[in-house]
């Protein structure tokens, strides 16, 4: 998978966002139960608007310093026999991760959840080099067994599914026999993956922050698989987003306790894990560490207006409030990063000729912004794009006519005072009983699903109420 | 205490009713109306669609037309909210920041302004009725407002007042938004829809008519016989009848 992963127009998929009502139900259920959980764990933790500062303060103040920690990051890595490189481009950090595969002539490759490995193409870059190349996150799993469909959530990949679908996809892939029960069906893969980690030479997970003055990584899952994956093949490989860094464990506990009371509304999650290369003496862990940094168009992000979008740690909670997202879901997007933040950041890390449309997306209505843990301004960051493709000249001709006029319609109190005396026997030839039917393309979606009565008469406007009074009273 | 009615442009062309009311309730409060004849727009419409420049002759015109203004008073949380980031717009505008900031200071949407100026909940209106309240997303998020209208609605007699299943989600008006991608609006237009019948009410308040209009929009083309009110209204009726089969806006 690429970031890209639906090459057709934005409206075709939205158009099949809408029409899937198995995937409507799944994700509107999803969205409705992890709402009410975030919301109990956050207020749990006492004052979360100050908690939330907090976060938003770490992460600035590690962007600020970025070069400072991913230097320290890499000297500390470096000092306990670990490997760090740094990829400024995806074909970089794939292709060195299929060198130090190849160099191995390992074949058998086990992963955890990682969207940045998504984002540098890694499964197709390992799959090309001949690796049998298994996810092991149950959601991951499901989804490549299902042809590698692609994720339609940034913390839960197969939010689209249900339990029946992903029965489906178990009896038809893998000769599951038994029921759709949750319980059975991750029975059953739990015991396909044991094999699979006990078999395998490298492991590759993603990273959710390096600690920068240990030379460690973080890793927060609930289902132990990454830790599986880090610990059990002789060499481990994290790949993380250049910015995913903190300065110490301190730093860390505040936004693991953000990330996992935004993600999934938990205290804490299962498995909250530090490694990194095995000191020595050490009885277990990989043999051999490597670190890759990504960097994928994120320098360039870096100290620009959208410099805040950096400090997103991937909770997902701003596509759990979506409404948007909600009826859309996932796919819709086109990338492996969907909902507001996916709709600020994907354009950016791919450009507005395959993306115009998402920052569009979106009523502004601000949910976003007002659910993330690191106060990422998500719906300004919205407007900025939108901002963006206007001075691009990407809207359509006919847009720009029309936004022009309001432009100066809405300035000039001498043409609205005209629009008020003749919006009313205007839309006259265009309504019936009083309800506007028919009228330019414009309105043709607003009418199509709702009724809109007439503008009012110049005479009944409010302005005439009030210069009627006047008169009246004699002023 | 004199207060400038900055009115919208949804008001002006589509629902004086709320206009009016809401300068009846703010007489009825002790105040004196001024009506800067001036005004047009928050310029919110461009703005949303990423048409900056544009937007920006809007707002220096509405920031001209209240400069006079002690009290700048609307009844929409939106255009009050979009008042609220002119002065982030104008940013290091020296011709224009400061004039920004004063207009946002002393620019209230009218709920908010009836309790937190006036010092007042219970206006002594009556409306016997079953309703049940939307909450805009710009009022509650980007004003930052979630109480007065609450506060305000308590003490209305007779008014009984259903709570509303997923109140935090958007009714998909959105502006441009509605037009600009329809498909998606109606979706969310008509699940808000369904939830306000589920309530069981027979009357949907708001205090925004942006959203109002949509919502009332989609429940009279399903049939629905649900009264749309803007608060303004509520807060102004003093007859206590309202029965279900009132018609919309
Ligand atoms: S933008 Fe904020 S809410 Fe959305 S995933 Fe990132 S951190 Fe979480």
């Amino acid at each position: 998978m690429s970031l890209q992963t639906d090459k057709r127009d934005f409206s075709e998929r939205t158009t099949d966002g809408l029409g899937d009502s198995f995937m409507r139900n799944a994700v509107g259920s999803a969205q409705d139960s992890l709402k009410t959980r975030r919301l109990s764990a956050a207020t749990a933790l006492g004052d979360w608007e100050q908690w939330r500062t907090a976060g938003q303060q770490i992460r600035q103040h590690t962007l600020q310093n970025l070069d400072y920690y991913l230097e320290q990051l890499a000297g500390n890595i470096e000092k306990k026999g670990g490997h760090i490189y740094f990829a400024a481009t995806k074909e970089e950090a794939s292709s060195y991760i299929r060198d130090v595969i190849v160099q191995k002539q390992a074949k058998k490759i086990v992963k955890s959840k990682s969207m940045v490995t998504e984002e540098i193409e890694l499964n197709h870059v390992l799959i090309e080099a001949g690796c049998e190349l298994i996810e092991t996150d149950l959601g991951e799993y499901i989804l490549q067994m299902d042809d590698w469909d692609p994720p339609s959530h940034i913390v839960a990949p197969a939010l689209h599914k249900d339990r029946r679908q992903i029965q489906r996809v178990f009896t038809e892939k893998l000769d599951y026999t038994d029921d759709e029960s949750p319980e059975k069906l991750a029975r059953f893969a739990r015991k396909v993956l044991r094999q699979k980690f006990l078999e395998a030479e490298v492991g590759i997970t993603g990273c959710n922050f390096a600690v920068a003055n240990l030379g460690a990584i973080n890793l927060v899952t609930n289902e132990g698989n990454g830790d599986l994956t880090a610990a059990i093949p002789k060499t481990h490989i994290a790949v993380m987003g250049m910015e995913r860094i903190v300065p110490t464990l301190a730093e860390m506990e505040v936004l693991d306790n953000l990330l996992c009371r935004s993600a999934v509304g938990q205290k804490l999650t299962s498995y909250i894990t530090v490694m990194g290369p095995s000191a020595a003496g050490d009885t277990d862990g990989p043999e051999e560490f490597h670190l890759v940094v990504v960097d994928n168009g994120r320098s360039d992000i870096l100290g620009s207006e959208f410099n805040e979008a950096l400090q997103c740690i991937r909770c997902g909670a701003c596509l759990n409030v979506c409404p948007v997202y909600r009826h859309i879901g996932g796919h819709a997007y086109g990338s492996i990063y969907p909902g507001p933040i996916g709709a600020v950041i994907t354009p950016l890390l791919g450009g507005y000729d395959d993306y115009k449309e998402l920052p569009f997306a979106s009523s502004l209505c601000a949910a976003c912004t007002d659910v993330c843990p690191v106060r990422i301004p998500l719906h300004e960051q919205l407007i900025l794009h939108r901002q963006n493709i206007v001075k691009e000249n990407r809207t359509g001709s006919m847009e720009r006519f029309q936004m022009k006029a309001a432009g100066r319609l809405l300035s000039s109190p001498a043409l609205f005072g005209k629009t008020l005396r003749f919006a009313h026997p205007a839309s006259r030839l265009m309504s019936r009983h009083g309800r506007i039917v028919r009228g330019p393309e414009l309105i043709h979606g607003w009418i199509g699903a709702r009724d809109l009565s007439q503008p009012v008469k110049q005479q009944d406007s409010f302005r005439a109420w009030l210069d009627k009074r006047k008169g009246e009273s004699g002023q | 205490m004199k207060v400038s009615i900055f009115s919208t442009c949804l008001v002006d062309l589509m629902t004086p009713k709320v206009g009016i009311a809401m300068v009846e309730v703010l007489e009825r409060l002790g105040c004196e109306i001024d009506y800067p004849a001036s005004q047009v727009c928050c310029g919110q419409p461009t703005y949303n669609s990423g048409y900056l420049e544009d937007s920006k002759l809007a707002m220096k015109n509405m920031i001209l037309a209240f400069e006079r203004s002690d009290y700048v008073v609307a009844p929409s949380g939106s255009c009050i909210a979009m008042f609220h980031e002119y002065p982030k717009i104008f940013k290091g505008d020296p011709d224009w920041e400061l004039k920004a900031i004063t207009l946002k200071e002393k620019s209230y949407e009218f709920t908010q302004f009836i309790v937190k100026v006036l010092g007042i909940t219970d206006v002594g209106a009556s409306l016997e009725g079953n309703a049940t309240y939307h909450r805009s997303c710009h009022m509650t998020r980007l004003l930052g407002e979630k109480e007065t209208p609450f506060q305000l609605l308590e003490h209305v007699k007779g008014l009984h007042m259903e709570p509303l299943k997923n109140s935090d989600n958007c009714c998909g008006f959105g502006g441009t938004f509605s037009v600009k991608m329809p498909d998606i609006s109606e979706q969310m237009v008509d699940e808000k829809s369904s939830c306000i019948i589920d309530t069981g009410a027979d009357i949907l308040i708001s205090a925004d008519m942006g959203c109002l209009l949509n919502i009332g929009g989609r429940l009279s083309r399903k049939g629905e016989s649900v009264k749309i009110m803007h608060i303004a209204e509520v807060l102004n009726h003093q007859n206590p009848v309202i029965t279900k089969g009132g018609s919309q806006s």
